[in-house]
């Protein structure tokens, strides 16, 4: 039962991401307008743009990410779903990580495969460019937990968006820096590859199984 | 102990620990800033600007020490939900970002004539500025949700999920290279540095952890008093309406 009732919460996220204003193609979108502001920015020098563009990359993911996450609760507040999975027989807790499953499916995984495509025009090298995937793959299922628990303490409030950011992106910090340091390591230099990115799945895994616990408390302490 | 649990006791217990406590800062604030004006040796290298430690390294332990409590008075709001431990927390938010900002100002004014330059990205000073964005964050959200015990319960969960960056803090000069100096007073094998600098440095910390106490206790005593406030004047609209209904 619980089981049934947990896939059929899974595709409702999937099916909601995918409708107009769910948010899914708007981050990719949001992605690429970031990604393409940069060059205008700070001009259009290639050996500097492939130099920093993992940054470039990593940071437009981390905000892309962030900004579609505010409607993670949300619209469920809204409409009052919210608290029909509050009082289901479903631990919230579990609630809580196939929403962010599925957030992930139909928000990240469009910028990981998207982001090759966004390295080239920043010249990137090959294996930077297979660098950056990796480490946007190890990296953002980490950024999407922890926005869950930014989600799930503004939820309901007015203006929670902007607060939500304030509150989650000081913690992102070693996401960034991990996600970064892999994507550079893969084009040379002295670290190798493979330690930025353990330390990326071990931040990813981390989140999993701690955040949901933080979130789920966030959304009971809203109306215990 | 369980007694100032109740409001009214700590308010009253507040109430004579406060001048006390006041009296004994501002002794030893100046006990501590004359030794290091007129006592405290100038350094062989670093000259006269070594005295920003007495100021520095106090506020930079005290931005930690705050959030340590505040963690603690999380952990009663989520265990307990006293509120209490509500006004404990949300007292020591804001003179937890000061306590912060006064140790990142100090350390930069420091870092300038030493290491040339205002900021580094180091380790060290990255996590501490993390730390200051974190109190900010959660005076922001003390500030957004109008309900205070829901405010309390949110803000806990955000501390207790932040609490992962005091160990960075406190370890990072020893796990990265850092061009911040490793710790030299609390360390294996002794302090390093020695004499009347070391006294200066703990009776100005002394001073700190009073000064942060007197301001912390002011703090809760305002905030329970604010709490009441705001019941009597949910209470009083009540009571209009009411009123104005049998009228």
């Amino acid at each position: 039962m619980m089981q049934s009732a947990l896939s059929a919460l899974f595709w409702r996220e999937l099916q909601l991401a995918r409708s107009v204003g769910g948010g899914g193609a708007m981050g990719v979108v949001f992605f690429l307008i970031l990604v393409s502001l940069t060059p205008f920015a700070i001009g259009p020098d290639l050996n500097l743009l492939s130099r920093i563009g993992p940054a470039i990359l990593w940071i437009a993911a981390l905000l892309a990410t962030l900004l579609g996450l505010d409607r993670l609760f949300q619209s469920d507040a809204d409409d009052g779903s919210l608290d029909l999975l509050l009082t289901a027989a479903t631990p919230l807790e579990l609630v809580v990580l196939v929403k962010c499953v599925a957030h992930w499916i139909a928000t990240a995984l469009p910028l990981i495969v998207a982001s090759p495509l966004l390295g080239l025009t920043l010249a990137m090298e090959p294996a930077s460019l297979a660098g950056i995937s990796l480490s946007l793959l190890a990296g953002t299922p980490a950024l999407t937990m922890l926005g869950a628990i930014g989600a799930a303490l503004t939820a309901g409030l007015r203006r929670g968006g902007l607060l939500m950011a304030v509150l989650i992106l000081p913690l992102t910090t070693p996401v960034l820096i991990f996600g970064v340091s892999a994507a550079t390591a893969a084009s040379g230099g002295t670290v190798p590859f493979h330690i930025p990115i353990l330390i990326l799945c071990g931040l990813s895994l981390a989140a999993v199984a701690g955040a949901p616990f933080a979130a789920a408390a966030a959304l009971r302490s809203r109306d215990a | 102990m369980l007694k100032y649990a109740n409001p009214t006791n700590f308010l009253a217990l507040a109430a004579r620990l406060i001048p006390w406590l006041a009296a004994a800062t501002a002794l030893l604030l100046i006990v501590g800033l004359y030794l290091t004006f007129f006592v405290a040796p100038d350094d062989y290298q670093q000259g006269a600007s070594v005295k920003i430690m007495y100021l520095h390294v106090p506020s930079a332990w005290l931005s930690m020490m705050c959030y340590i409590i505040m963690t603690s008075a999380a952990l009663g709001t989520i265990v307990w939900r006293h509120p209490l431990a509500d006004a404990a927390q949300k007292a020591a938010a804001p003179l937890g970002a000061a306590f912060t900002l006064l140790c990142l100002v100090s350390g930069s004014l420091w870092g300038k004539p030493m290491w040339g330059t205002w900021w580094v990205w180091d380790a060290r000073l990255t996590s501490v500025l993390v730390l200051f964005l974190i109190y900010l964050g959660l005076v922001g959200l003390w500030r957004t949700i109008e309900e205070p015990a829901q405010a309390a319960r949110a803000a806990a969960i955000l501390t207790l999920v932040g609490v992962v960056n005091i160990p960075i803090i406190k370890f990072s000069v020893d796990w990265w290279n850092t061009l911040h100096q490793p710790a030299s007073v609390f360390r294996v094998g002794g302090p390093a540095i020695s004499g009347s600098m070391l006294w200066t440095l703990l009776i100005m910390a002394l001073g700190f952890s009073f000064l942060f106490l007197t301001l912390h206790l002011m703090a809760i005593r305002n905030e329970i008093l604010r709490r009441r406030l705001r019941r009597l004047s949910i209470d009083a609209a009540h009571a209009e309406e009411k009123a104005e209904a049998t009228a």
